[in-house]
């Protein structure tokens, strides 16, 4: 279980803004921070990961003290034991994709290497230099490097944004996989709702450097409307043509749902787009699961 | 034409782009990342060779490593080191003449560096140290070399520090700058011709081979 607690003044670009959060972590939680640019998302990795220092604070992981203002404890990021992944990978360009994780491995077994490259399927490209892969296969090496000392806590910021639907799609689920396959408590930032839906167990909303919300992503993110209406917000990830109808594939939370539409309404749709699927007129069969 | 003023030339250049390089990427890597505020005069300081007269360092060096002064007695009783008028102290002031040329290309590689790159190394566990040689200083390799080379080249280059605290002895601080300063005076046109001919010759090869190599055109003949 890791406690937080950290204050600190920040500069933003509107101005001066106070960053006031407290929190804890369930082991093997993934949790999603979620807030708009300049709201402190960063700045609370960061200060967990010991790359800042806040004004006042406190994090306890599982009892370890890795910081406490009032006594003077600051274990530097080398002594925290974490995995974090840079927005823009910070993949080291002088070392090879296999170079990369044995850097981070020092002096202990080798296998958790080779296991990783294997689960994160780099396998033909592990003798090429960073600079020479796409966007997506850095991520994953970004993403192997962080997990090569075993952390207990992994940190994703926005590792994401920069790719496109697809390729995002699919290191969502080597996230997933690394998390459940590694025991992770995962901290993700993101903007993307049909990303936090499929992957987070829980979500803060960090507003001004306050944390404004804090529970289950379906209930936060799809509690707008309580009419008895049905509807879910989710994302079209495929659109298939079949006879004179067309099927949209449409990722709600972690389902797969497949919905009829004509070709008027296929015109405005594209892959990628975040859609509300709703229905009015019919009544929802709800069946107890075993 | 005696060759000595040449190869003295060269084993200064030499020895003090070795000890500069040592010295510069300590100073270097605390000047790309220090917050301190008197940071400023620091950089002041290191840059200002570029701009002040060679004379003005030359001068000062010499009255402060003259053996009537006290620091020059006391580097002369303690250490048995006479700066003045000796190739030590040559070595001494071209690293001080030279200093910008080295500091800078380092300090500026090191900044333009992603600071991603230096707190990934930090968070994967690796100390300052590690992370310095083993990630920082491989990726700025063209800037280690622009920094040795303008180094090697600015010293090749250097008279009025020579002049002012070297002197003219041969096989001591007699380098080929000063000796081509000799020549003319005694009006020996050839000698002086050969030796400018010479450190035309070296320093215009030793720069292309930086453009060269920073350029990117020697790799496909590594590779």
């Amino acid at each position: 279980m890791i406690e937080v607690s950290l204050h600190k003044k920040l500069m933003s670009a509107n101005g001066e803004m106070k960053l006031n959060t407290g929190f804890k972590l369930e082991k093997g939680e993934f949790v999603t921070l979620y807030g708009k640019s300049g709201a402190g998302k960063t700045s609370v990795l960061r200060m967990l990961a010991g790359l800042l220092l806040p004004d006042e604070g406190r994090i306890a992981m599982n009892g370890t003290l890795w910081l406490d203002t009032n006594n003077g404890i600051n274990l530097p990021p080398q002594k925290r034991n974490i995995g974090f992944v840079f927005q823009d990978y910070a993949l080291f360009p002088n070392m090879t994709v296999k170079e990369n994780l044995l850097f981070a491995l020092g002096k202990k077994d080798k296998s958790v290497v080779d296991e990783l490259i294997e689960l994160v399927e780099l396998g033909n490209l592990e003798n090429r230099k960073p600079q020479t892969l796409s966007g997506g296969q850095q991520q994953r090496v970004a993403l192997a490097r962080a997990l090569v000392q075993r952390p207990q806590l992994l940190m994703l910021d926005e590792p994401l944004s920069a790719l496109d639907t697809e390729m995002r799609i699919s290191l969502q689920d080597y996230i997933l996989r690394l998390h459940r396959e590694y025991e992770l408590t995962t901290i993700l930032v993101s903007h993307d709702v049909s990303e936090i839906l499929k992957m987070s167990d829980r979500m803060l909303i960090l507003e001004e450097g306050n944390i404004v919300k804090d529970g289950k992503p379906d209930k936060i993110l799809l509690s707008k409307d309580v009419s008895g209406k049905f509807q879910f917000s989710g994302e079209v990830i495929g659109i298939q043509k079949q006879d004179f109808i067309f099927i949209i594939s449409i990722l709600i939370g972690k389902d797969l749902v497949k919905v009829v539409a004509d070709e008027d309404e296929v015109k405005k749709l594209q892959i990628g787009d975040k859609v509300l699927v709703a229905s009015k007129a019919f009544n929802p069969i709800i069946r107890k699961l075993p | 034409m005696d060759w000595g003023p040449i190869i003295l030339t060269l084993k200064l250049a030499l020895i003090t782009t070795v000890l500069l390089f040592i010295v510069s990427i300590p100073l270097a890597y605390w000047l790309a990342y220090s917050k301190w505020r008197l940071k400023p005069v620091f950089e002041t300081l290191v840059s200002m060779p570029l701009v002040l007269p060679p004379t003005v360092l030359g001068f000062y060096l010499l009255v402060a490593f003259s053996p009537s002064n006290d620091f020059g007695r006391w580097l002369n009783e303690w250490f048995g080191l006479q700066m003045v008028f000796s190739f030590e102290g040559l070595v001494l002031a071209s690293m001080i003449y030279s200093l910008p040329f080295m500091v800078h290309p380092i300090q500026s590689g090191l900044a333009n560096l992603s600071p991603n790159l230096r707190e990934a190394s930090y968070v994967l566990g690796k100390s300052r140290i590690t992370t310095l040689f083993k990630v920082l200083l491989p990726n700025i390799r063209p800037s280690l070399l622009t920094g040795i080379v303008l180094a090697f080249a600015h010293t090749i280059g250097e008279f009025g520090v020579v002049l002012m605290i070297g002197g003219n002895i041969p096989g001591e601080t007699k380098v080929a700058s000063i000796a081509i300063y000799d020549e003319v005076e005694a009006l020996n046109y050839g000698a002086a011709n050969s030796y400018s001919m010479i450190l035309f010759a070296l320093t215009f090869t030793i720069l292309l081979v930086v453009y060269l190599v920073n350029g990117g055109y020697l790799k496909r003949f590594w590779k």
